[in-house]
């Protein structure tokens, strides 16, 4: 309760409050132009990060991000162009009814549902991480092994279409993993004699790199395009809410908690969030019939529930275990650690009222989203006409001060500006970006979790298996790999009888 | 608004070293502000003691000080740049005595022979943590048990070679115990070492009382010495290392003001005097204690006298573990 009134006290600050509607009007731009993502508003909110306390600065990426993925619903809907990958499972469906004159009610429903999604996760947050952080400080590093070992296969989500080339993207986010002081030893590794590697490949500059840097050279590259053409069309957003709160709810409900658990696993992001949420409810559906024809809101507003509400379910993993439920958690995470906050178990024992801070921060900035997304739906139109190349420069420039900010040093920009370079020729060569983050992350938890669970034993695998938690994860872990061969035995077997 | 500051920032940084040329030498230092570089992140141990030292030196120099975090690279790369950084005494920076480290893991020549002196400030001492409920809750049981069980016990706290580790080697030599009778378990610094004598994956820990605190006020963990010639205030109940055993070793993360080699002799001088009044000021000593970080003044030559020992002291024993390399 105490920690409670000082985290209501230090969020009513108003630089806090300030730093939270700066943010969440960043957010709606980002949101808003096509290739700008959730997660390179992050990684651009990081110089800025570095001067504010710590809430401000936690409070500016959880504003940001939600903001963001709700904007992507705009363009999604007045032209067919996903602002952020997150609204990309719907944007035909929505497309349209904005054709059919709907737009003003689908927007309304995405924010409405966006911002309901965004809360629904939030309680599930705020309900689960001190709880399970209270039990994570009886775990050691064998239950963390398996559970980065857990994390790590998640990779399959992000692998994408082409599984060869999402494995290469991994194993090379695994190798960066394996740059500087070896954590057993202290044996410099792959290092070259460059003090500045010690402490490995600096991880933010090369999140900063990788997430910032490909688009913008996309964007410089490209052709100008002409003027953007949208529907202009009446913006009644809020009409028949009602109603479709009383109908919708049980869909709401579903694809909240499916949000917000996709969003808790390593991997999973608002993107697989909103995928997952659009094929289980076109899979139940009652009214499959109106699916594709430009009728039904249904996958609508199962995707933009979900997506919303993954955001929230992300920061479970990343605030008690210290591994990052999505890309942008594993920028958060950064922040965090350069904030003095250090996530893991111990994380509410140390820092309760940051903690609660950021959670309020988290309703507010899900409560701030009705009125200035109403704000952002009426200004799309000329939003979505700012030529988007001009916003190159000024983003190239916070990328550079975020990649120099972190360490105050030349060294960190190198590092974002070789990072960007390998992610842009990734990208242009079909090779997603996501699986390397994710082994960049994974890599450093599961190799530090086995070396000391090693040591502690000497050695001895058998032991890996003593503790009953250790166990039970390591028998849930080998049943999820071995899910896919079981079931086609099992389907032969049938196909025998 | 940033962006204007950063401009003129740069602007008055380009135009400074003209002035400075001009003449006037070192009699008015110092007439633009200067930069004191921490080697470790902000909110850290090190940084904390720059933070609250900068505005006290302000007031006692009549200049402003900008504190400026160069992490990474164990602290090399910080470290390094206050000892290369031109002696015009613009650029300070607080030196730790993980200097002591560097040569014999072979990670850099750095020692703390590249430094001037100006003063130390501060020591963090390390403990010896276990699980409330364990049985060895107490030192000499717990010495009692790792005699009886080489090869059994685990210890942690810090990456081998390091500060607490070297805490622990240290510990164990000066009771003549075997240093390889414990499996020294690597930890991503002190908290998270606490955190698994916590979670009962090692018997004990040997890092700061302040990285335990939290564990500490929840009954997770219990400071049974801590190695310091002097108890902790806020916890008087906890002994020292010699109390407990009569080991007379004692080892903290001392921090202190530095600068390069070549910081001439005036400006070195009147840093000395800021630095030791700021020092014995109430201000300074509250502002610490509250962290629980002892505030520990060493003149230059007495700060150097120590230095070079732990410098010997801790290769002999990196040494004797197995870990210095060259």
């Amino acid at each position: 309760m105490d920690a409670f009134l000082r985290a209501l006290a230090l969020v009513a600050d108003p630089t806090v409050l300030l730093t939270v509607l700066a943010a969440s009007i960043f957010g709606l731009m980002v949101g808003c132009i096509p290739g700008l993502t959730a997660t390179m508003a992050t990684a651009l909110l990081v110089p800025f990060a570095m001067f504010l306390d710590p809430v401000s600065a936690i409070a500016s990426i959880v504003a940001a991000t939600a903001m963001a993925i709700f904007a992507g619903d705009i363009p999604g809907t007045l032209l067919r162009l996903p602002g952020t990958p997150a609204s990309a499972a719907y944007v035909d469906e929505s497309y349209r009814l904005a054709k059919a004159g709907r737009a003003g009610e689908v927007l309304g429903l995405n924010l409405v549902f966006s911002a309901a999604g965004g809360i629904l996760g939030t309680i599930v947050l705020v309900a689960a991480a001190p709880l399970l952080a209270d039990y994570a400080l009886s775990l050691t590093s064998f239950e963390f092994f398996w559970l980065s070992v857990l994390g790590l296969s998640c990779a399959v989500f992000t692998v994408g279409d082409n599984i060869a080339k999402g494995a290469a993207s991994l194993l090379l986010g695994l190798l960066l993993a394996t740059v500087g002081r070896d954590y057993t030893s202290g044996w410099p590794r792959f290092t070259f004699e460059e003090p500045d590697l010690l402490d490995g490949l600096p991880f933010v500059p090369a999140l900063i790199g990788l997430f910032a840097l490909p688009e913008i050279l996309r964007t410089v590259r490209a052709r100008p395009q002409g003027d953007v053409v949208t529907m202009r069309q009446g913006m009644r957003i809020f009409a028949g809410m009602g109603r479709a709160l009383v109908r919708w709810w049980p869909n709401f409900l579903r694809s909240g908690a499916i949000g917000t658990f996709v969003g808790a696993l390593p991997g999973g992001g608002a993107d697989t969030a909103a995928w997952t949420a659009y094929a289980v409810s076109r899979r139940v559906t009652r009214d499959p019939e109106a699916w594709g024809k430009g009728e039904s809101l249904e996958g609508i507003i199962d995707a933009t529930s979900a997506n919303n509400a993954s955001l929230a379910g992300a920061w479970i993993p990343a605030l008690v275990f210290a591994i990052p439920g999505d890309t942008i958690t594993a920028i958060a995470i950064g922040v965090l650690y350069l904030k003095n906050v250090t996530p893991g178990p111990s994380i509410f024992l140390e820092n309760a009222h940051i903690l609660y801070a950021v959670f309020i921060t988290f309703f507010l900035a899900n409560l701030l989203m009705i009125p200035l997304g109403w704000l952002a739906i009426r200004a799309a139109v000329p939003i979505l006409r700012i030529p988007r190349r001009l916003l190159m420069a000024p983003l190239l420039m916070f990328a550079c001060l975020g990649a120099f900010s972190v360490e105050n040093s030349l060294f960190g920009i190198g590092v974002m500006l070789g990072c960007g370079l390998i992610g842009y020729w990734m990208e242009a060569n079909g090779f997603p970006v996501g699986p390397c983050v994710l082994g960049m992350v994974m890599g450093r938890l599961v190799e530090e979790n086995l070396m000391t669970s090693l040591i502690k034993v000497q050695g001895d695998l058998t032991r890996f298996f003593e503790r009953p938690v250790a166990t039970a994860l390591a028998v849930a872990t080998v049943l999820i790999w071995l899910w896919p061969l079981l079931q086609r035995l099992r389907r032969r077997w049938a196909a025998a009888q | 608004m940033k962006r204007r500051n950063l401009l003129t920032g740069t602007l008055l940084a380009g135009a400074a070293p003209a002035i400075l040329a001009g003449g006037r030498a070192h009699a008015a230092w110092p007439e633009r502000p200067i930069t004191l570089i921490v080697p470790y992140p902000a909110g850290g141990g090190t940084d904390i003691v720059a933070r609250t030292l900068a505005p006290l030196l302000e007031r006692e120099i009549g200049g402003s000080i900008n504190v400026v975090n160069r992490a990474g690279g164990g602290g090399i790369t910080g470290h390094e740049a206050i000892a290369r950084a031109a002696p015009d005494g613009y650029t300070l920076g607080m030196i730790t005595n993980d200097l002591s480290f560097y040569v014999p893991l072979g990670q850099s020549r750095l020692t703390h022979r590249d430094f001037a002196k100006i003063g130390q400030t501060n020591e963090i001492a390390a403990t010896v943590t276990v699980k409330p409920d364990s049985p060895h809750d107490t030192l000499p049981k717990l010495l009692e048990a790792i005699r009886a069980n080489p090869g059994r016990l685990r210890g942690t706290g810090a990456a081998p070679g390091v500060s607490w580790h070297v805490a622990f080697l240290g510990m164990m030599d000066s009771l003549g115990l075997d240093l390889r009778s414990v499996i020294w378990v690597p930890s991503q610094g002190g908290t998270l070492g606490h955190q698994d004598v916590a979670a009962g994956g090692s018997e004990f820990s040997t890092a700061s009382i302040g990285e335990a605190r939290a564990l500490l006020e929840a009954n997770r963990v219990k400071t049974i010495a801590i190695m310091a010639d002097a108890r902790v205030p806020q916890f008087p109940d906890i002994p020292t290392l010699k109390e407990a055993s009569g080991s007379d070793w004692t080892f903290s993360v001392a921090h202190g003001v530095g600068g390069p080699k070549a910081l001439p002799a005036p400006i070195l001088e009147r840093m000395t005097a800021a630095v030791a009044k700021v020092h014995a000021g109430e201000e300074f000593q509250t502002q610490l204690r509250n962290r629980l970080i002892r505030a520990v003044h060493r003149a230059p030559a007495d700060w150097d006298a120590v230095l070079e020992r732990q410098l010997s002291e801790f290769a002999r024993l990196l040494r004797a573990a197995g870990l210095a390399r060259g």
